[in-house]
């Protein structure tokens, strides 16, 4: 032993250390790669040792290779291995290895929790402090869950220098675990006020970081920042803070108003430039926040402009830039403080420095009047001439289209200049922004009709000339333009001069050369072109003429047959076929041109870009449900797309949102988009949409060289756009000259007027009339487009999670029905207990982690499901962002579940598919949109969360019920069952993991559960036969909702479905407004033979203690091949108690206080000759009945459920043999008699 | 936040690399790379703000360095972070580099980038500012190394003692 470690040691000894492995690197500068791959060899062979120190040194030496760029995700264990030493020295070296080079996928990473706790918990704050800093680099979701406890509590240890951390390292854990910010919220913001400033500091920054995100959540703390930015010193902080208050204003004007005088005192005290800037920054915020026009606004404005030129005026570079970045935030709101700095930000342009030209340029774009436009366009320019470098001038290339396009061209006089511009533009080598600029083209020719005969002459040149645009690989961005002009130059072939030449120029082979959508368009607008030429020639009786034109397009077109690109060949050979034709009809003497025009006739008008989605979506639309069966759980990831096509499914399903379907919506987005791109006559503005233009192979990918040129690239024949500055400055002397004129002539005429007030003085704006009358056509939109207009935040922003309502803390933690302590939910996967409320669970969570050993071994078994998990809780994730406007308006205990029934009422009320094969398709959708999706429900915002998986689940198996066949429906509730089991599994391992003993009062091996079904018949005759299901709302105490299903059981075609009830006094079916007591509901469908449909009605009750009977009357007319008559059916509805109740899970805990707070009153009732096992005997009171379980032992279980009037009823039912007592407790003992009545009567039917 | 801190060298040799975030190892070189590109064509008197960078960010995310001799201090930083709070950062960093090496210079950093990154991870955390105060960086760095030192002398007189029994 002794020798091994000497022996150890002496190795050690002729090891080399980082020092030596850099020197060796710096001593084979020749073979480095080589040198180092043996390196890698030495460290393998160090890492094979016992000896932690060679070990150490190994991991010390990855790490610096893995800055080399050298993948050391191999050693990873080894890593692990020298983090857990006890020795600080190596500890250290393995937690900086660690945060260099483990991520989320790292697999060892789980092995690591143990030994992190260890770290954290150790009595050398150092160990602790480097155990914190590395897991800032790496945590990932699992570390944060099981390490979310333990970092709380290191907030308030007594050494500051561990506080600070571990404040600070919440932010993280907060990201990858957001349950964990509503219990640690409370003393990060005590953290607010420590005595320590590092501490403070720390938490300032995790609270700005928190608030930039979702600013709302955090205005309560306003009060406490205010008191905070005035009394720290600390700039830091203060600049923290103030970035924070810039954040916050926009949501509350008052809080602005309060920050103005403060920030103007720091402006006018404070020596720190950061600090300045900040405050202005802050200052401006506000005012932009605050409705503008109060004197003393404008003062501050005023002071911050100001202040703004003083520091774009100073010689350091970064005052300058950051002046500029600021300024251009006042521009959005005061564009006139900043106008009058003009001449100063034209003087930026000039900087050298790149970043500062960046953001002049920014700042021009609100500068620009009608008066400077074509003056500020010409020496951007010139800039783009000078410029060197491709990133600069591209930037001026897009700021030149975006200042000019600006506000629907509302500054451009001259649209010849405009297009001329743009001409100029395209001999820019190496830009990016080819389909910009061709964009731009299309846009201006299509939307100014007057300008349609010069584009069209110009882009003729372009096309003739458009050798020069592709002569070189370099140039490739900019060949995009040709797209442009040649669809310019066949749409509106009409107004071109000599339309023979370009369509020779169309045709020319070297066309084939041109990325496959330019070619396609070529193809398609030659046959424009030949369409138009045909007209002219035929005109002038000249048939040969006519007849060579054709043999031209029969020449040249078999070119483009041959291209590989789909598009091309298809339309190539499509036209192709065409002219053949039209040659044999030429032949013949056939006059064909008119035909042919034909073709292309017809104006196109522009549409908005956003006019496809503002289509509004037909109500009973649901896009996002499912049409096929969703791919069952059970299969794999990647087989879910394969399935959403398979058609062999059954038709009606448990629907459900999984994330194939957002991605396969991106997708199909995404190849729409694509499609689109393509296509000439689908017209896009936005940029952001124009870069699929581009999707050639690997354009980006192209290293853009800056070649030097020293002939300029000049295309022929071209105007200069200068040339119209000159013309347009002429023009507009002109103009002024004769307004001054005729201004004479009318004061002259008035004489009596009173002189000297009409002088002209300086050219004001409205004064420039632009040279052509120009018609800018607006783009269309579709009718009855909804006004909304915002762009949705990206639903993968992991900050969405963290979007918790603070400030009810308390409020939220009253409405449940267990006490909630500060503790974090752990959501765990090892204890088994029954399931209780969060407080003690993360004491069994601890309990259970005392034993690393096993648990690592554990680790393994559980790591497959762990994954599953993972992957769940991302999906719930993505849909809980989905939901989250529900979680917003939730305010009631799990509301939000019946929120979707009461949607999907609403639209089913008012869809009436118009015909028989779609009723089928809305019941389907009305299904989908009843029955909310499992990971919707669960997906809750914490405050709710243990609150309503169960009526969910029992909404959405009763509404997917309507099935046509019997069986069908019954083999899915199977199915729905199991997937219910699982379903809870996952949900409630948040709470404690228990649920596999008792969830549901099913245990997963004993014997499946039987079909179950909440439908009763309602009334039936030979036509028509109703069943119905009734639930609580729970949003709404006083309502509940009748799901009818209605399946036509004859030959004919039902319609006109109406339904009615004869109110008591009780209970009433809600009618929509302004109709009278007495009128029928229309049932929004009609029903072909053989269909059912499901349709809701909402009923409002006063009192829920009582079961009660409507009579109502179905009537509808039965529609024959050749006659319809009229038909009633009566039923009566029953509104039984156990409809009044809603299935609320309740943990052991909350459920013990609740009975030992002696408000219940008890009863009970005894089953006789039930033969069932006791977990079918739990489910079907669940199922029926509405409730959960609560615990289960053996063959005695404690059940709950509550009233939507807020009822609690608890049940303990023991079984013996055949024979089943049941206890229960109710505040209301009418209610319970009634409910235990009908539990008894269920049992007794079976 | 702080989403990268990188140092190199004129010739774009990376001397530290900690990215806040998980790139791969080639990723990771490429945006030392693009940076280094990006930053070592600007002059000397311009601004030290800079915005582009494909790889490393996005609109949102700014470049801000610092060119110290023969060594470029880069952060990539999001906008919830004042510029010139950042530079006084980096400014606070190298003080302390040329306290802790006593005169650093790029020869420091080269040999001995496990105490640069020791002394970095004292400042910022996570990709988040730490602690601006120089003197406390320095007190925490230094009780570390002591700590390092005395673990060292418990261990060499063992070592030697089996060293002489062979």
């Amino acid at each position: 032993m002794a020798l091994k470690i000497v022996k150890g040691s002496i190795d050690r000894m002729f090891d080399k250390n980082l020092q030596d492995l850099v020197r060796g690197i710096r001593n084979h500068k020749e073979d480095e790669a080589k040198y180092i791959s043996t390196c890698i060899d030495e460290i393998k062979q160090e890492l094979k040792q016992d000896n932690i120190a060679v070990k150490a040194n190994a991991v010390c030496k990855l790490t610096y290779l893995q800055m080399l760029g050298y993948d050391v995700s191999w050693a990873a264990f080894n890593i692990v291995e020298v983090m857990s030493s006890s020795k600080f020295t190596y500890k250290r070296i393995g937690y900086l290895a660690a945060s260099q080079c483990f991520h989320e996928s790292t697999d060892v990473i789980m092995l690591t929790t143990n030994q992190i706790r260890k770290d954290l918990s150790s009595p050398n704050q150092y160990d602790t402090g480097v155990a914190l800093t590395g897991l800032s680099c790496f945590v990932t979701p699992d570390l944060a869950r099981d390490l979310a406890n333990d970092i709380m509590t290191l907030m308030s240890h007594t050494k500051p220098y561990i506080r600070k951390k571990a404040v600070l390292i919440m932010y993280k854990v907060f990201l990858k675990y957001p349950e964990s910010l509503r219990p640690a919220f409370p003393r990060l913001k005590e953290k607010l006020e420590d005595p320590d400033p590092g501490v403070q500091s720390a938490a300032v920054n995790v609270i700005c970081e928190l608030a930039r995100r979702n600013p709302k959540n955090y205005l309560s703390l306003a009060p406490l920042f205010f008191k905070l930015m005035t009394s720290s010193t600390n700039n830091w902080v203060l600049i923290k803070i103030i970035k924070l208050f810039g954040a916050l204003t926009p949501l509350e004007p008052r809080l602005g108003k309060k920050l103005i005088e403060p920030l103007t005192n720091l402006i006018h005290s404070t020596s720190a430039m950061s600090l300045l800037y900040e405050c202005v920054n802050t200052v401006i915020a506000v005012l932009i926040s605050l409705s503008s026009g109060m004197p003393n606004h404008s003062a501050s404005i005023q002071l911050c402009v100001q202040k703004l030129r003083i520091l774009i005026e100073d010689s350091d570079q970064n005052l300058k830039y950051l002046g500029l970045l600021a300024m251009s935030k006042i521009l959005k709101t005061h564009p006139k403080s900043v106008q009058s700095h003009k001449d100063l930000i034209l003087q930026c342009l000039d900087d050298k420095d790149e970043s500062i030209r960046l953001r002049a340029l920014d700042l021009l774009y609100g500068m620009v009047s009608k008066k400077n436009l074509m003056e500020i366009v010409k020496k951007l320019m010139l800039h783009v001439d000078k410029a060197e470098g491709t990133t600069y001038r591209d930037e001026l290339l897009t700021k030149i289209i975006d200042i000019c396009s600006q506000s629907n061209y509302q500054y451009i006089t001259n649209f010849e200049w405009y297009i001329s511009i743009l001409v100029e533009l395209t001999r820019l080598e190496g830009t990016r922004h080819g389909h910009l600029i061709a964009s731009q083209m299309l846009d201006v020719a299509i939307r100014v009709k007057a300008i349609r005969v010069f584009a069209v002459a110009q882009m003729a040149t372009l096309l003739d000339n458009a050798h020069l645009l592709t002569g070189n690989m370099q140039r490739k961005g900019i060949c995009e333009v040709l797209y442009a002009a040649a669809w310019i130059c066949g749409e509106f072939s009409e107004h071109l001069e000599n339309p023979m030449q370009t369509l020779e120029a169309m045709l020319r082979p070297k066309v084939a050369t041109l990325p496959g959508h330019i070619q396609a368009v070529y193809v398609q607008n030659a046959a424009k072109l030949f369409a138009t030429v045909l007209k002219s020639q035929e005109g002038n009786t000249e048939s040969t003429a006519a007849q060579e034109t054709s043999q031209l397009m029969i020449d040249r077109l078999p070119l483009f047959v041959q291209s590989a690109n789909l598009e091309v060949q298809e339309r190539a050979s499509c036209i192709l076929q065409l002219v053949k034709y039209i040659q044999k009809l030429q032949q013949k003497d056939v006059e064909v041109s008119e035909e042919v025009s034909a073709l292309f006739a017809g104006e196109l008008n522009p549409v908005a870009p956003k006019a496809q989605k503002k289509v509004p979506v037909p109500e009973g639309l649901d896009l996002d449900a499912w049409i096929n069966e969703p791919p069952s759980e059970s299969e794999s990831e990647d087989e879910q797309p394969k399935a959403i096509f398979a058609k062999e499914e059954p038709k009606h399903s448990r629907p459900r949102h999984t994330e194939v379907d957002e991605k396969e919506l991106a997708r199909r987005r995404e190849a729409r988009k694509q499609e689109q791109a393509n296509n000439p006559f689908y017209i896009k503005a936005s940029p952001s949409s124009q870069k699929v233009y581009q999707e050639g192979p690997g354009v980006e990918h192209i290293p853009v060289v800056q070649i030097d040129l020293s002939v300029p690239l000049k295309v022929p024949g071209l105007p200069m756009s200068d040339q119209y500055v000159k013309l347009e400055e002429e023009r507009r002397q002109k103009e002024r000259a004769e307004k001054k004129k005729k201004e004479k002539k009318k004061r002259k005429e008035k004489r009596s007027g009173r002189g000297k007030k009409h002088d002209s003085g300086p050219e004001s704006e409205e004064d420039i009339t632009p040279a052509h009358m120009v018609d800018i056509v607006t783009e269309e939109m579709p009718e009855n487009a909804l006004p909304s207009d915002d762009d949705e935040k990206d639903p993968n922003d992991p900050h969405k999670a963290l979007d918790i309502d603070l400030d009810n803390l308390v409020e939220t933690a009253k409405r449940r029905p267990l006490a909630d302590s500060e503790k974090l939910p752990v959501r765990s996967h090892r204890a088994a207990e029954a399931p209780k409320s969060p407080t003690e669970d993360g004491d069994a969570e601890s309990a259970a982690l005392q034993e690393p050993k096993k648990k690592s071994s554990k680790e393994k078994r559980e790591k497959k499901k762990d994954k599953e998990r993972d992957r769940k809780k991302s999906k719930e994730e993505k849909k809980k962002k989905k939901h989250k406007h529900e979680e917003k308006e939730e305010d009631l205990l799990g509301g939000q579940a019946d929120e979707p029934a009461v949607q999907s009422e609403e639209t089913s009320e008012v869809a009436a598919p118009p015909t028989s094969t779609s009723a089928e398709e809305a019941a389907t959708v009305a299904a989908e949109e009843a029955a909310p999706v499992p990971e919707a429900a669960s997906g809750t915002a914490p405050d709710s969360e243990p609150d309503e998986p169960k009526d969910t689940e029992m909404e959405e198996s009763k509404s997917s019920k309507h099935k046509k066949k019997k069986q069908k429906k019954e083999k899915e509730e199977k199915e729905k069952k199991k997937k219910k089991k699982h379903h809870h599994h996952h949900h409630h391992s948040d709470g404690g993991g228990g649920e596999e003993s008792v969830q549901n009062g099913t245990v997963e091996d004993e014997e499946p559960l039987p079909p179950m079904s909440n439908y009763c018949l309602l009334a039936e005759n030979s036509y028509i036969k109703m069943v119905n299901d009734i639930q609580g709302n729970l949003q709404d105490g006083s309502q509940v909702v009748v799901s009818v299903i209605f399946e036509n059981k004859c030959e004919s075609f039902l319609k006109s479905m109406e339904f009615n009830v004869l109110d008591s006094l009780n209970s009433k079916l809600q009618r929509p407004e302004g109709s009278g007591p007495h009128d029928g509901l229309t049932v929004p469908f009609q029903l072909p033979p053989g269909v059912s449909n499901e349709a809701r009605f909402v009923f409002t009750v006063q009192s829920i203690v009582m079961p009660q009977k409507l009579k109502g009357t179905l009537t509808f007319i039965v529609k024959n091949e050749d006659s319809s008559t009229h038909e009633k059916l009566d039923f009566k509805l029953h509104f039984t108690c156990t409809s009044y109740l809603i299935t609320t899970p309740c943990y052991s805990d909350a459920f013990a206080k609740l009975l030992e707070s002696g408000d219940l009153k008890g009863s009970s009732v005894r089953l006789e000759g039930v033969n069932m096992p006791f977990h079918h005997l739990l489910a079907r009171i669940c199922f029926h009945h509405h409730f959960s379980v609560v615990e289960r032992i053996d063959s005695c279980a404690s059940m709950y459920s509550r009233s939507i009037q807020g009822h609690h009823v608890c049940l303990l039912v023991k079984t013996s043999g055949q024979t089943v007592s049941i206890d229960a407790k109710c505040d209301e003992p009418t209610l319970l008699g009634n409910v235990l009545d009908e539990i008894k009567q269920t049992f007794s039917q079976c | 936040m702080i989403k990268a801190i990188l140092i190199f060298n004129n010739h774009g040799k990376p001397r530290l690399s900690k990215f806040y975030e998980h790139y791969s190892e080639d990723t990771e070189q490429q945006i030392i790379r693009e940076t280094f590109h990006l930053v070592s064509k600007r002059d000397e008197n311009v601004c030290n703000f800079l915005e582009g960078g494909m790889l490393i960010g996005g609109s949102d995310y700014k470049l801000i360095y610092r060119h110290y001799a023969t060594l470029y201090f880069v952060f990539c930083v999001d906008s919830s972070e004042s510029e010139l709070g950042i530079l006084d950062l980096i400014q606070v960093f190298v003080e302390t580099l040329d306290k802790c090496f006593e005169n650093v210079c790029e020869l420091d950093l080269i040999f001995h980038v496990d105490k640069v990154h020791n002394i970095l991870a004292e400042m910022v955390m996570g990709g988040m500012v730490l602690e601006t105060n120089m003197n406390e960086i320095i007190t925490q760095v230094d009780a570390q190394n002591k700590m390092e030192k005395s673990e060292v002398n418990l261990t060499l007189p063992v070592l030697f003692m089996f060293e002489c029994m062979t």
